[in-house]
């Protein structure tokens, strides 16, 4: 087993994923099976490489910094969860105390 | 009189009737509606079929095409045909869940740019199909809606993630349909339901609008009845897009034209058979039918030559590395506050954030969400996330020494025909080795399609053929020859 049940609930933590037990039991043994089938990747000497993080030549695409308009309030709000009466925010739980 | 019934006509077939006048996209909306009707409750390849809108569209189309038969106008391509979208791409006004419990009333504000594209093409809209949730997976088994069976055999998968739209295509439920492919979600199902999956070069085709997963390695692609619309609905979609900095301003040819030259000969074209695409655990049928492809093409002309991408077993564990890592970062945005689901849980505001998303993803995306968290995690992220960056280096590296000695590499597009329901659902592992073969293209950039190649005991095989970045007419060429002498693709399953 690569990973633990304490690592499995603290990367849960990390991800803001609200697992159960027995999820995370699962989670640590598939995890584990795929990250061991991944050690493959070891047989390989990279350290010369270098990464490849995009396969296309676009650097930098750029726009004309022109003003243009933005979706009306009543719009980008429409699929929000919850705005306040006037629906014009969207509304969270407090995050500051009182 | 029609030799076909209209639901089994191709996009460019269609098309071409509604210009000369012979049907109407009334009739032919309809026909489809009526086919869903009968055979989708078996099926379930549509999450959502927008029939009303359909028919008020197609009456349009109508109006126009006879507008311009009588000013002598050449309408737009696709005009009156009806499209069947797969449910991760925006369409505005209609729900777009990508097969999620957190979208299920998701309704997007704008469409993506390829809907725009195919609206003004002519297109119209007429369902959202079925998908493993968020694109992630090969069964389809994954949608929070149900599972899509494959009509070819019930009891069996059409593949993923794109699997509503590939049996929606194998049941005559639709003409055309767009999927998306990361691993291989247009071409395997394709593979595994006997219709025609192209995935474009990386950059080809804008995804603005279309739900991210792994954005180094979406993209959107046409599933098709054959190797002609394949080719009409990418001369649609392909091109440069302003709203995605990641398409590439590349002259895209004209690819219809190119295959209505009427040659299907091959001479002088070489195809490369990667000989490490023949694996252990391979199907006998699907070997059979990938050697018996290759005589083919020997026989069209072809020179075939053996090559070698010395670094292809590693691309399952590069691709499982990266998407996961790129999806765990794009799926970040699933907080419940902006759109989508939240869960009502008493706490504080980090409470209902982990409520919100433990309850409205389903076991395969928090899976990929936790291995690509942990891949990208301080202390493992030169371990796997850089490391399998450089191999990805490697794979396409391979590919490019591949392409100075050929002009197409062939191999077959999964490794079984399709599974049945339900067989590799709890062991992800077993799952991911249905993408085997359709995992390095994505992780190179270049384009590669489907097309049907055989059967094995009643059941469709897939052949794969590949080609250079933004060199999609040359596989296309070589697709429709194949298919232009062979006629695994006028089968039809029995339902």
């Amino acid at each position: 087993m690569s990973l633990t049940r304490e690592q499995v609930a603290h990367i849960a933590e990390l991800a803001k994923l609200e697992l159960s037990g027995v999820a995370i039991e699962s989670m640590t043994r598939q995890l584990s099976e795929i990250l061991d089938y991944a050690a493959l990747l070891n047989q390989l000497d990279t350290d010369a490489l270098a990464p490849t993080a995009s396969v296309i030549p676009n650097q930098n695409v750029m726009r004309a910094d022109l003003v243009t308009p933005s979706l009306p309030r009543e719009t980008a709000l429409r699929n929000a969860p919850d705005t306040d009466s006037q629906r014009e925010f969207l509304r969270v739980r407090a995050i500051l105390d009182d | 009189m029609l030799e076909t019934r209209l639901e089994q006509l191709t996009a460019c077939r269609a098309a071409a009737l509604l210009r000369q006048g012979e049907i109407s996209s009334v009739e032919l909306t309809r026909a489809i509606l009526e086919r869903i009707s009968a055979v989708d409750k078996k099926i379930h390849a549509y999450l959502n079929v927008t029939a009303e809108r359909a028919l008020t569209d197609a009456r349009a189309a109508d109006a126009r095409l006879m507008a311009a038969r009588r000013d002598g106008e050449t309408p737009p391509p696709l005009l009156g045909v009806p499209m069947s979208i797969k449910d991760v791409i925006s369409t505005r006004d209609v729900v777009t869940t990508a097969g999620s419990r957190m979208l299920e009333n998701f309704t997007p504000v704008y469409d993506a740019t390829v809907i725009e594209k195919l609206n003004a093409a002519g297109a119209h809209l007429i369902g959202k199909t079925n998908l493993d949730e968020f694109a992630m997976g090969s069964s389809t088994e994954n949608s929070a809606f149900g599972v899509t069976r494959n009509p070819w055999a019930l009891e069996r998968v059409p593949g993923g993630s794109s699997g509503g739209s590939a049996a929606a295509l194998a049941a005559d439920e639709g003409i055309f349909a767009l999927g998306t492919d990361t691993g291989g979600s247009v071409r395997q199902p394709a593979s595994l339901t006997n219709t025609v999956g192209l995935r474009p070069s990386y950059g080809r085709v804008s995804r603005w609008g279309v739900i991210a997963f792994a954005s180094s390695l979406d993209q959107v692609g046409p599933m098709t009845k054959d190797v002609r619309d394949a080719a009409l609905i990418l001369d649609v979609i392909a091109g440069v897009d302003p709203r995605d900095a990641t398409t590439v301003d590349m002259p895209a040819p004209n690819y219809l034209a190119g295959l209505e030259t009427g040659d299907l000969r091959l001479t002088g074209v070489r195809v490369g058979a990667p000989r490490e695409y023949f694996v252990k655990g391979m199907a006998r049928e699907v070997e059979a039918a990938l050697r018996a492809a290759l005589a083919h093409l020997e026989t069209l002309g072809a020179e075939i030559h053996e090559i070698s991408l010395p670094h292809t077993q590693y691309a399952l564990p590069t691709y499982y590395l990266l998407a996961p890592a790129e999806a765990s970062a794009n799926l970040a945005r699933y907080d419940g506050v902006k759109y989508g689901a939240r869960a009502d849980t008493p706490g504080d505001v980090w409470d209902v954030l982990r409520a919100t998303r433990g309850r409205g993803f389903g076991a395969e995306v928090k899976r990929r969400i936790m291995l690509g968290t942990y891949a990208l995690s301080a202390g493992y992220y030169d371990a796997y996330y850089l490391k399998a960056q450089k191999t990805r280096t490697l794979i396409k590296h391979d590919f490019d020494q591949a392409f100075n000695q050929v002009d197409v590499l062939v191999s077959a597009a999964a490794p079984t025909p399709a599974f049945r329901i339900g067989e590799k659902i709890d062991d992800p592992l077993q799952m991911y080795l249905a993408d085997l073969f359709t995992l390095a293209q994505p992780l190179a950039g270049i384009p590669a399609l489907c097309i049907p190649g055989g059967f094995g005991a009643g059941l469709p095989i897939g052949l794969q053929i590949m080609a250079r970045a933004f060199d999609e007419a040359k596989m296309l060429r070589v697709a429709h020859a194949y298919e232009q002498t062979t006629d695994w693709h006028t089968r039809k399953p029995v339902l």
